[in-house]
């Protein structure tokens, strides 16, 4: 009978037991040159940062490119950092991807996904927009043309507002 | 009674297996998943004119969808 009660727990704890908690808001974001190691990550310190996940095979990431763009144009010298995360798999897609889309921001290659791991965006592609202090302040599911565009543009000027 | 707690033994935990927490593919894992080679129909033109004629064709049970009649005249 114990035998039975111990399997029993056994498998319904396998059942119930979450995949990965997800990054979310208020969270502190860890340091990215430890979760992308081995890539070239801007300083972050005291700036607003807009960390984007993306990946070749995903159709709209590929329309956010020059959003993101605009955005790094019109904000970089006020102090937003934006990376480009790609998850790809094969090294070559990301490159040629990358490439193509002729990027002005930072991007990185998570090729281990120890950052999309940590992260756990929810859906292709998720953006976490990080305030001075390194806290997490809004997350971004998914790619809704001029409406995320318009939601980033005034999150943006609000976290560069804040005090420094 | 020793053979059904044998049973039960391995039985759960193979059946575990089929956890949606076990075997979720992670959004930023479908790379495979988005090759045009696995999407239901390749070429979607000559679905829609498959599902067409299938539908004209057997319109009198209802054709692709559910109900009955129709005089297959689509």
């Amino acid at each position: 009978m114990k035998s039975i009660l111990t399997t029993l727990a056994l498998t319904f704890s396998a059942l119930v037991l979450p995949v990965s908690a997800a990054a979310s808001v208020g969270q502190a974001m860890p340091k990215l040159g430890q979760l992308l190691p081995g890539a070239s990550v801007p300083n972050t310190s005291g700036k607003v940062v807009l960390v984007d996940f993306w990946a070749s095979w995903c159709g709209p990431c590929k329309a956010s490119f020059p959003a993101l763009n605009r955005l790094q144009e019109k904000y970089a010298a006020k102090g937003l950092v934006i990376i480009g995360v790609g998850v790809d798999d094969d090294a070559a897609k990301y490159k040629e991807f990358a490439g193509k889309m002729g990027a002005k921001f930072s991007i990185a290659h998570d090729s281990a996904h120890k950052a999309a791991d940590f992260f756990a965006p929810p859906a292709m592609p998720s953006s976490y927009l990080v305030d001075r202090k390194g806290v997490i302040r809004y997350v971004h599911t998914g790619y809704h043309g001029a409406k995320t565009e318009a939601d980033y543009t005034s999150e943006i000027e609000t976290l560069l507002g804040a005090s420094k | 009674m020793k053979l059904l707690t044998l049973l039960i033994s391995i039985a759960l935990p193979a059946l575990s297996a089929c956890s949606p927490a076990l075997v979720r593919v992670k959004p930023y894992e479908r790379g495979t998943l988005a090759k045009p080679v696995m999407a239901g129909s390749i070429d979607p033109l000559q679905k829609a004119m498959t599902e067409h004629a299938y539908f004209s064709r057997e319109a009198s049970f209802g054709g692709g969808g559910v109900g009955g009649g129709g005089c297959g005249c689509n």
